[in-house]
């Protein structure tokens, strides 16, 4: 099987993507939001599944007043709002918020103390919060957050002071008072619960409402409310609030609960960033002290990673004083690279590709085989039949998903897959599920001639011949002619009897034949899609490598489409592929053949997978690019894998590359012309194919240099932004 | 590649009738199309007429296979069916023979078939006669001869071989370079 690509399976495909986007790495699932306001379900179930932990901590909070100050100022908030409404019901409920912290800090003394003090005390809060309010907004947050978090620390102490608080209620006033301003706003309330004692209730409420009328009967009904609140507070804070809620509108119930879910996220963030616990990033000498230390211990390079990996998720907020990204970023380049034997190139190559929590997936991903598939020979066989008779063999398999009607997934079996007499018999190929995508997305016909460009071993060939049920005509190419004779032993052995196998370098095979149908370009490649099957490229690859990769690919694929026939009434199609991840095997070597000839990119029809890349850090690419699919092992289960299908519409060569170069690049016009006059330098060729494969290499870059040059002058605004993601 | 010439044809259709007798002639004569016997690097190949020309585009030491391979001439100039030849022997064999599901793997190694791993025969086989073998459902398997006739096939005793192997589909694992 060779190069070509392992499978996948649907319900995976479906729910990877989404967890990706959704959640970063699972170490650090308590990230804040960004904007708290649009909240959603999620965070709300979230936050009912932690109302335990929650309210154990809003008590230790409201026992320091700190959290009672920060929950009176957003009560103020509302109060101010409610002012404006005219309804009664609605400020009681709002008084009642106000009053929950107060009562909870004393709800063993105060239920003593009457419904009328309690509706008092909440009315002179208001007074006070109109005294303190402004001071306070501006200062409160700052005071609150950072003992905050030393506190939480020493949370049984808090639980002792507690009891004492409680014991005694008028004493606390006292020891609050002392404290800082937040403190003050705590303290001012229980001063003001004693003195509302005192207080007539009219001369408060109309102060509170400005509407005396109502305002005995009011007295009344918040009285009750508030006895039960009090009941309910003993229970839960939240289960107070909920019953607050049924009352109240919509809005005011989802505010709430945002404000709620974002104090939550606040606090965990505070308590990670302590400072005794901020991850300190390590120079490079401190690094390879580390390093001889430890002797590239795992766990702890895990462990940084991991650390680096949650500093990155925010950077603004996390980062150590005087770090730039860049340092942060070397490090997970070394740690990644030293975990997993890559080399820097390649693996700085993936994280110009990957976010860096993607990045470790896909690492992690590629360490790991991905499940071994097969795929049905419908010219011997039907899926049903084959997958009976292999299950009588002892083996454990299910369909590959519903977007394949052919392909099957093996989980386990006890005798070898790939030696069973069924396999011989020709029923099946063990094929990687990636691989299948290019010829669906070829999609040929009966009666048609089509070309498989890099046939060996077989696998999409024969898969185009049975798809086509043995009409028409399909030529199997290979350049390499041992690998050709496991094609011949395939298409024999699945009993094809259409195909012609050459073994003609695919570069000139336009000269051998032209005119064809479709076309199936599986390109030769780097491989970094396939890392899991082979390690070596890990380690291997550099960046003459890719280079000359990509150079003939893009050779390849110019002549794949010069063997296309354009006017063919059912086809011109060429579709090709790599087992590659890299942008430059793949969207560049597409945006290179879009250029250079008339051919324009059609939708593949594959429905999952992601976009290709129309724009990629400084490059910019033909926007149709986002036709193409990118196959990855992290989100799609499969080999990485990229598949791009392109329709020819005419046959001419266009002859405004041609006019370019000779205004551009007189060096390039000389290459390219001699690539379109294969038959003359084929020799040269030949003979020279290292200092012909550099020179041209060199010459395509300027050329594509050039052009986007033009292209960035068209899109100066993206460009800026562009830039500055890079330099991130 | 180039036509067979009339003393590869015989010996070709000698071997072919071996195995499926009169049936021969049903791969000539074709309603489809016309199909077509090639030599190309000692090796026959079957494919239509249609094909054949498109692969004559294709240089000599560049074309590696088209259509179906039948067979090879050794270099002694005998002609040998291999296992390719399968999938138009299988279905117009006259004679056939079935395996028990527990002498398959023996006869996929390259093993003769003994009376023991002997599922059915067909009747009337006489001895030495070209036969298609086919495991019990029905999968072809690969063809041999056989060593005994029907009738002498029901008193041998069960370690005697009664299907000499000539060709099994093992072999695309076994031989994949010679195929």
């Amino acid at each position: 099987m060779g190069r070509k690509a392992k499978y996948d399976e649907k319900r995976k495909i479906k729910k990877k993507p989404r967890e990706a986007k959704r959640q970063g790495a699972p170490e650090f699932p308590f990230e804040i939001p960004s904007n708290p306001k649009p909240v959603g379900k999620r965070l709300q179930d979230d936050l009912d599944k932690i109302k335990a932990k929650i309210k154990a901590k809003q008590l230790a909070k409201k026992l320091r007043n700190e959290g009672s100050a920060e929950k009176l100022k957003e009560a103020i908030k509302k109060l101010k709002k409610e002012n404006v409404d005219e309804e009664k019901s609605e400020d009681n409920d709002n008084v009642e918020s106000l009053e929950s912290p107060s009562n909870k800090r004393t709800s063993p003394n105060k239920v003593s103390h009457g419904r009328s003090a309690k509706k008092l005390k909440t009315d002179s809060s208001k007074e006070v919060t109109e005294e303190s309010d402004q001071m306070v907004s501006e200062t409160e947050n700052e005071n609150i957050t950072k003992p905050k978090s030393k506190d939480k620390k020493i949370m049984s102490d808090i639980k002792h002071e507690k009891i004492a608080k409680v014991k005694s209620a008028k004493k606390r006033k006292k020891v609050n008072k002392p404290a800082k301003e937040t403190d003050d706003d705590g303290a001012d309330e229980d001063i003001e619960d004693k003195a509302d004692d005192t207080i007539d209730n009219d001369n408060v409420d109309s102060h509170e409402n400005g509407n005396g009328i109502d305002d005995g009967v009011d007295d009344e009904v918040d009285g009750n409310d508030d006895g039960d609140d009090v009941q309910d507070e003993v229970h839960g804070d939240d289960g107070a609030d909920d019953d607050d809620d049924s009352d109240d509108d919509d809005e005011e119930r989802k505010k709430r609960k945002e404000e709620k879910i974002r104090k939550k996220y606040e606090d965990m963030e505070l308590r990670r960033a302590d400072p005794d616990e901020l991850f300190q990033l390590p120079t490079t000498e401190e690094l390879d002290q580390i390093d001889q230390a430890t002797g590239f211990q795992p766990t702890s390079l895990k462990e940084r990673i991991g650390e680096i990996n949650f500093i990155l998720a925010n950077f603004k907020e996390r980062r150590q004083e005087g770090k730039t990204r860049k340092d942060y970023l070397a490090v997970l380049k070394h740690d990644l690279c030293a975990l997993y034997d890559y080399n820097d190139f390649l693996m700085g190559k993936f994280m110009e590709l990957f976010k860096p929590t993607e990045l470790i997936q896909f690492v992690e991903s590629s360490e790991s085989q991905r499940p071994v598939t097969i795929r049905t020979n419908t010219l011997k066989t039907r899926r049903k039949d084959l997958a009976q008779a292999l299950i009588n063999r002892g083996v454990n398999l299910d369909p590959i998903g519903e977007w394949s009607r052919v392909g099957l997934v093996i989980y386990d079996s006890q005798v070898p897959i790939g030696a069973t007499p069924e396999y011989l018999a020709g029923h099946y190929m063990l094929q990687g599920a990636a691989s299948l995508l290019p010829v669906m997305a070829l999609a040929p016909r009966e009666n048609e001639k089509i070309l498989d460009m890099c046939s060996a071993p077989g696998g999409k060939t024969t898969h185009i011949a049975a798809i086509m049920k043995n009409t028409g005509i399909l030529f199997a190419n290979d350049v390499n002619k041992d690998r050709a004779k496991a094609t011949k032993g395939n298409i024999h052995r699945l009993g094809i009897n259409n195909c012609v196998l050459s073994s003609v370098d695919g570069r000139k095979f336009p000269n051998v034949m032209k005119g064809f149908d479709r076309v199936l370009l599986d390109a030769p490649c780097s491989g970094t899609g396939v890392i899991s099957k082979d390690n070596a490229v890990k380690t291997m690859k550099d960046e003459k490598d890719i280079g000359r990769c990509s150079m003939l690919q893009k050779q390849l694929i110019l002549a794949a489409i010069d063997c296309l026939d354009a006017d063919s009434p059912t086809g011109g199609y060429l579709v090709y592929s790599t087992c590659s991840v890299l942008v430059e095997e793949n969207e560049w070597v597409v945006n290179y053949a879009l250029k250079k000839r008339n051919v324009k990119l059609a939708p593949t029809g594959i429905n999952f997978g992601r976009e290709g890349f129309s724009r990629f850090r400084e490059r910019r690419f033909h926007p149709s690019l986002n036709l193409t699919r990118r196959f990855y092992p992290h989100a799609h289960n499969t080999d990485g894998f990229f598949v791009a299908k392109l329709k020819k519409f005419s046959n001419s060569i266009p002859v405004k590359t041609q006019d370019k170069n000779t205004k551009k690049n007189k060096k390039n016009k000389k290459d390219k012309s001699s690539k379109d006059d294969n038959e003359s330098d084929e020799d040269d060729e030949d003979d020279e194919d290292d200092e012909n494969v550099e020179d041209s290499e060199d010459d395509e870059n300027d050329d594509d240099a050039e052009n986007d040059e033009d292209d960035e002058e068209a899109e100066d605004d993206d460009n800026e932004d562009d830039d500055e993601d890079a330099d991130d | 590649m180039r036509p067979l010439t009339d003393e590869e044809m015989k010996q070709v259709f000698g071997k072919l009738v071996k195995y499926i007798g009169e049936n021969t002639s049903l791969l000539i004569n074709r309603s489809d199309d016309t199909y077509c016997f090639r030599l190309h690097k000692n090796r026959v190949y079957y494919c239509s007429e249609k094909l054949m020309k498109k692969a004559a585009s294709i240089s000599r030491e560049n074309l590696i296979s088209f259509g179906s391979c039948f067979g090879k001439f050794t270099s002694s100039q005998k002609f040998r069916l291999t296992i390719t030849a399968l999938d138009y022997l299988a279905p117009y064999a006259k004679f056939k023979v079935w395996l028990k599901p527990s002498a398959e793997q023996s006869f996929l190694y390259g093993n003769h078939v003994l009376k023991s791993g002997l599922g059915r025969i067909t009747e009337n086989t006489p001895q030495y006669q070209g036969v298609v073998v086919f495991s019990m459902s029905e999968v072809p398997l690969g063809f041999g001869t056989t060593a005994k006739s029907t009738s002498d096939c029901r008193r041998a005793d069960p370690m005697t071989i009664v299907c000499f192997h000539q060709a099994d589909i093992g072999e695309y694992l076994r031989d994949e370079d010679i195929l």
